[in-house]
């Protein structure tokens, strides 16, 4: 991604060449060199070529038929919803729609067998490519080690426009104690391929996001799906033994309930 | 009570104050989505121009937040200063916006009238202010502070350098952080946004920052920007911590959503003091704030987003920080649609909180579901450094990679102190000369000691990862 091409003539050569072995310890731009106090024409071109496609990631759709089929195929029950944010454009100025179920969605939910210990919801949040890339891979992990501690789980329910707080309805109708939301977060320049899992015990409308943990940044080159499922049933098996997730939830690996934490939530 | 205002022969009518300012509001997504904003481009100037004629008084008597109910609403009428507010107490909304701006207002007079405003007041003033208004008033207001180094004097704009990595790695923190200092980034504080709230992880990131801080002996401060219970928890296993940090927000509930109260910000507060590690001054705190974080959390009690993100100022100062900023284009276009929202959110909560007394520096940023761009945050950046901002945050090539969105990039420095001649803190400056890494006249040298930065990278290469 980086221009390997040397800054310039002058002293920024040195600058760089002491740089470039750091580059392997980190994904962001460092060592980029600089004409004045402005960027290198082909590292700001390769900048607006990133903004260019994360921007195109907002906006892609989920491909839900051939992700429902894969599911079935791996042995999921699964239920398809609709938020009840009627596009794109409306889900992006009204969060608040995409976390309730649209009418014919909490139909289906209702319908849905009860009283499984875990919710498992994924949504396409602010990448479909996330969901796309990273969600069975997740599930593969997750699955036998929630059966190994004899958690009963429910429908996979699967939702389109679907914020982070949909899972409490979604969670709340099925009678579980506590719902897993795999979401795909907000696209970065470098990466618009990260998944989200938000954890929250006795979930139910209106649950404030301090009651929930959240594990961010699963993705090939970040949270491998392995880590993730270990990080995400440690934190279940925490939330069982103490009822509570989230601030409540006063282990080590809780995630901090910052603006930004809760600005990036999808 | 309401309100009214007569347009053309049409009476406009205001229910209560909070209506008031929101229908004043210059337009945003999120007084829209709140369902509180103005209906027409007229209805707007209507409002504006029945706030213009509301005595300033009026504020000292109408709660917003109910004060029974709210701990800020407390704090905030609680601490009013009744005798700095008598400069201005015969003033309207309209005829302050004028004392403001007239050149016989003094720099020291707007600091001894800082206690003596209330959030609400310098929300309203702001409210039928031009950009440009927000700019010369703000560019008069001097807020100084310090811990290892002096923030805020005349002339000054320092900087947060951000060196986050996506899983907190010791060497891909350090590396982002070496090549910020090699643009002169970081007198404002360094500083990682975490990836987990665990205390190993708080403990492990802070004694990084503060090894490499005495290593190359850099006069500033650090710090991870973990809750605000963590960096206690941390203090009270001997971490080193210089400053504590914590996002809040205008109303009590608000803050309950970020698991804080005033209560554990003060004992943050106390813990952060009793390890008396600042050197020229001991402001300890680090807020961030942005317009839209009560909304967020149903906790905004019908009053507007700016409003409410201006009282989160008073919370602030109730701490003596060393630094506040709003992270402006981080929340969201549900809050903030685009450029031209952003960049006036961005400069109504410098204005507000400089006036309230606070060192208010500005995350200049956008996200990747926002429409606005980098020519956005130039203009921003542009308008701020005019305005005097404490500080700005700076990240390598404006990319995130840890929490997804754009901020700006270390060459924005350069570029704003080249066009506008700002410089970083004083002991600061000193450093990167004596480093090597500038010369006599504080700009950057094209090619800097080696001396300057082998052992950086040397000591980069021996860490754990």
């Amino acid at each position: 991604m980086m221009p390997d091409r040397p800054p310039d003539e002058s002293g920024q050569l040195a600058v760089a060449s002491h740089l470039a072995p750091l580059r392997r310890f980190t994904p962001a731009r460092i060592g980029l060199g600089r004409a004045g106090s402005g960027q290198l024409t082909a590292t700001n071109l390769q900048f607006m070529l990133d903004h260019a496609r994360a921007r195109d990631a907002v906006h892609a759709a989920l491909d839900f038929e051939t992700l429902g089929q894969l599911l079935r195929e791996q042995g999921w029950r699964v239920a398809r919803v609709h938020s009840a944010a009627s596009d794109r454009s409306e889900y992006l100025r009204r969060p608040d729609l995409g976390r309730r179920l649209s009418a014919s969605g909490r139909a289906v939910v209702e319908g849905a067998t009860r009283g499984d210990d875990i919710a498992i919801v994924a949504a396409d949040g602010l990448s479909a490519l996330a969901v796309e890339t990273n969600l069975l891979p997740v599930l593969d992990c997750l699955r036998p080690l929630l059966v190994a501690r004899g958690r009963t789980i429910g429908p996979l329910v699967v939702v389109e426009q679907g914020r982070v707080a949909i899972g409490d309805e979604i969670g709340q109708l099925l009678g579980a104690r506590l719902t897993v939301v795999l979401i795909g977060e907000r696209p970065g320049l470098s990466a618009a391929d990260s998944l989200g899992a938000y954890i929250t015990w006795r979930p139910m409308i209106g649950t404030m996001d301090s009651s929930r943990n959240c594990i961010s940044n699963i993705r090939p080159a970040g949270l491998s799906p392995g880590e993730a499922a270990a990080q995400i049933i440690d934190i279940i098996e925490q939330a069982f033994a103490y009822g509570a997730t989230g601030v409540r939830l006063n282990d080590l690996r809780s995630t901090a309930p910052g603006l930004r934490t809760i600005a990036n939530a999808p | 009570m309401s309100y009214h205002a007569t347009v053309n022969g049409t009476r406009w009518t205001f229910a209560d104050l909070k209506t008031l300012l929101a229908k004043a509001s210059p337009a945003r997504s999120g007084d829209a989505l709140a369902g509180i904003a103005a209906q027409s481009a007229i209805e707007r100037v209507a409002a504006q121009m029945a706030l213009a004629d509301l005595p300033l008084k009026t504020f000292l008597n109408v709660d917003l937040v109910p004060y029974e109910e709210d701990e800020v609403s407390r704090l905030i009428l609680d601490g009013h200063d009744q005798a700095a507010f008598a400069a201005i107490s015969h003033l309207t909304v309209g005829a302050f916006r004028e004392w403001l701006l007239d050149a016989r207002t003094t720099t020291s007079d707007l600091a001894a009238l800082a206690p003596g405003l209330t959030p609400e007041m310098a929300a309203a003033v702001s409210k039928i202010m031009r950009a440009q208004d927000l700019i010369v008033i703000a560019a008069k207001c001097s807020v100084t502070t310090a811990f290892r180094n002096t923030i805020g004097l005349a002339g000054r704009l320092s900087t947060r350098l951000q060196p986050n990595h996506p899983t907190d790695d010791s060497r891909g923190i350090a590396a982002s952080l070496l090549d910020g200092l090699l643009f002169g980034v970081g007198d404002a504080v360094i500083g990682v946004n975490p990836a987990t709230d665990s205390v190993e992880d708080y403990v492990r990131i802070v004694t990084l920052l503060d090894e490499v801080r005495q290593r190359l002996d850099i006069p500033a401060q650090s710090c991870c920007l973990g809750h605000v219970t963590t960096a206690i928890q941390a203090i009270n296993l001997g971490a080193p911590v210089d400053l504590v940090f914590q996002s809040i927000a205008g109303s009590e509930k608000a803050n309950r959503g970020f698991g804080i109260d005033l209560s554990v910000l003060a004992e943050a507060h106390d813990a952060a003091l009793s390890l008396n590690r600042g050197t020229v001054g001991k402001n300890v705190m680090y807020f961030e704030t942005g317009q839209g974080s009560a909304l967020s959390a149903d906790a905004h009690f019908g009053v507007d987003q700016q409003t409410m993100e201006a009282r989160a100022y008073a919370v602030a100062r109730r701490f003596k920080p060393l630094l506040v900023n709003t992270v402006v284009g981080f929340i969201g276009p549900e809050y903030l649609y685009n450029g031209k929202e952003i960049t006036r959110a961005g400069l109504e909560d410098h204005f507000c909180a400089k006036l309230l007394g606070l060192p208010m520096g500005c995350d200049v940023c956008y996200t990747n579901h926002a429409e606005a761009d980098a020519d956005d945050m130039d203009a921003l950046l542009t308008l701020l450094s005019a305005a005097g901002v404490t500080f700005v945050i700076a990240v390598p090539g404006a990319d995130d990679i840890m929490l997804n969105y754009q901020s700006l990039a270390y060459h924005d420095v350069l570029y704003v102190r080249q066009t506008l001649g700002r410089r970083c803190a004083p002991e600061f400056e000193d450093w990167l000369r004596k480093t090597g890494l500038t010369d006599a006249d504080g700009r950057l040298l094209e090619r800097p000691a080696s001396a300057a930065i082998g052992p950086a990278v040397a000591l980069i290469e021996a860490m754990e990862a």
